[in-house]
């Protein structure tokens, strides 16, 4: 199918790439892009590092021009949605006006899961994932005041260099006893204790909040150990969780993620869906994995537009990340599920720049790559090819 | 109008406006060039934005910077005009200006 209306649910990265592809596979046919927020949809990733930090405009992080959307025939229609009902065909808007489609995907996303923690719905307890937010962060984000960050994840931590460049005191609660403990090395995770510690961060880990106290507006942060930390304003960055209500009550089939195959489609095959809100089975892993990335969530798209169009492409990138925290670029090539070993490239006790490389069973098989481009480039195009042997070579050169 | 030419490997020439200020990356997404992945949406990192700047243009255009040469530097398809089409801010006074599309973007 290449005409009628494709509805296409979500006007973040995943959407805006949707329409795009949706025109270059050959849709000839009506585009409607659904989002609820006004603003030209804009990207994600700056707006806890450049956007926070005052250097760039909400329109210089759109993902295309305005004029992009009218060249390709997209219209953009700004409301919720409250149903999709698929025996006829139809979505139901928040307005209540009924939009009927011959193609759907499904786009929603992510929201931030919620801190749940006596006071947590004081004044001046944020959240970071729309510009919205970040524009109440950065009201409160006065230079002098105490900034407290529950949670030592990438966000976490990309916050807390964003407010250090505007001159806050900030503290970084992390419940676990070391920050980025999901996803890297514990000498990795050193190494951004290290650094944040050196920029005059407070890291603290083994620190769960039990309660945030103040009368309308929260004041202070009480920890479980029964500390307390004195907090002008609270930032949560404890996750997210993929925004799936709508698949769901549709009867579509939802795993930790909107269930899609290799071709983007959803267990319904006459709806595909991208983006953070998806889980998929990926073979490179053998497991199923909600991916949380602007590149993973971009492939999708490109697949599912191929998809609705009858073209066939299937999921396949190497999964791959990025972070900025200060003067260091973080780039991570693959994931590092069930590694057993690590190989150093550098010393990340003392430098700035170095690599950690990931094995199973002496295979590379993901680096973090700190302030080392080029070693980023050669791991993400070696474990795209599959080269092992190459890659092996690398690691036994740096390990010796 | 100014206007800059991007060619994709197969030969297929698309006109796109030169909007003084934007990056050439955005210049090539915001008019649907295909071939310009940008996956990253701007940030140096990823590499997939990667053009090769017409030699007699290379000037005008500038040079990659540090952290570009490294992204770029273990791309098979790179030239010594390759640059990061993000890294690139245009000029209207580019009128012209042509640039090719690698292969693959890595």
């Amino acid at each position: 199918m290449s005409s009628g209306r494709a509805v296409v649910v979500g006007a973040s990265h995943a959407g805006v790439q949707l329409v795009t592809s949706l025109r270059r596979e050959g849709w000839s046919g009506e585009i409607v892009l659904v989002g609820d927020e006004s603003a030209l949809p804009y990207q994600r990733p700056p707006l806890s590092k450049a956007y926070l930090a005052g250097k760039c405009s909400l329109k210089e992080l759109a993902i295309r021009s305005e004029d992009f959307y009218v060249k390709q025939d997209v219209e953009r229609v700004t409301a919720s949605v409250q149903e999709i009902d698929r025996p006829t065909g139809e979505l139901v808007l928040g307005t209540g006006d009924r939009l009927s489609y011959d193609a759907l995907a499904l786009c929603t996303g992510a929201h931030p899961r919620r801190l749940r923690a006596e006071g947590a719905e004081l004044d001046g307890v944020h959240y970071l994932r729309q510009s919205s937010g970040v524009e109440r962060i950065r009201e409160d984000a006065i230079p002098g005041r105490n900034a407290v960050i529950v949670g030592g994840g990438y966000i976490g931590l990309e916050t807390a260099a964003s407010l250090r460049s505007l001159g806050l005191h900030v503290t970084v609660l992390e419940a676990a006893d070391r920050v980025l403990e999901r996803v890297t090395a514990p000498e990795v995770s050193a190494f951004f204790t290290r650094i944040h510690q050196e920029e005059g961060v407070d890291v603290r880990t083994n620190a769960s909040v039990e309660a945030l106290v103040g009368d309308t507006r929260v004041r202070e942060v009480v920890l479980a150990s029964g500390e307390s930390v004195q907090a002008d304003f609270v930032i949560v960055g404890i996750g997210i969780e993929p925004t799936t209500e709508l698949a769901e009550a549709a009867g579509l089939v939802v795993d930790d993620g909107i269930l899609i195959d290799a071709h983007a489609r959803t267990s319904d095959p006459d709806i595909v869906a991208a983006g953070d809100c998806t889980s998929q089975d990926i073979p490179r892993y053998g497991r199923r994995i909600r991916l949380e990335s602007v590149p993973s969530a971009v492939e999708q798209a490109k697949v599912a537009a191929a998809t609705i169009c009858g073209n066939d492409k299937e999921v396949a990138a190497l999964p791959w990340f990025w972070s900025d925290q200060y003067d260091l670029k973080l780039q991570i090539a693959g994931l590092n599920t069930a590694y057993d070993d690590i190989v150093m490239s550098g010393d990340p006790t003392r430098d700035r720049d170095f690599t950690c490389y990931y094995l199973r069973k002496g295979e590379p098989i993901a680096a973090d790559c700190v302030n080392r481009p080029r070693d980023f480039m050669t791991t993400k195009r070696m474990l795209t090819q599959g080269t092992a042997a190459d890659m092996a070579a690398l690691t036994a050169e740096v390990a010796v | 109008m100014a206007v800059v030419t991007f060619i994709s490997h197969d030969g297929e020439q698309h006109e796109a406006p030169l909007e003084e200020g934007s990056s050439l990356m955005q210049v090539a997404t915001n008019n649907a060039i295909p071939g310009i992945d940008a996956d990253c949406g701007g940030e140096a990192a990823c590499g997939t934005c990667h053009v090769i700047v017409d030699p007699a243009c290379a000037d005008k255009v500038g040079r990659s910077g540090p952290e570009e040469e490294e992204m770029l530097s273990m791309n098979p398809e790179r030239q010594p005009t390759s640059r990061l089409s993000c890294q690139v801010k245009v000029c209207e006074s580019w009128d012209g200006l042509t640039v090719q599309l690698p292969e693959f973007q890595m």
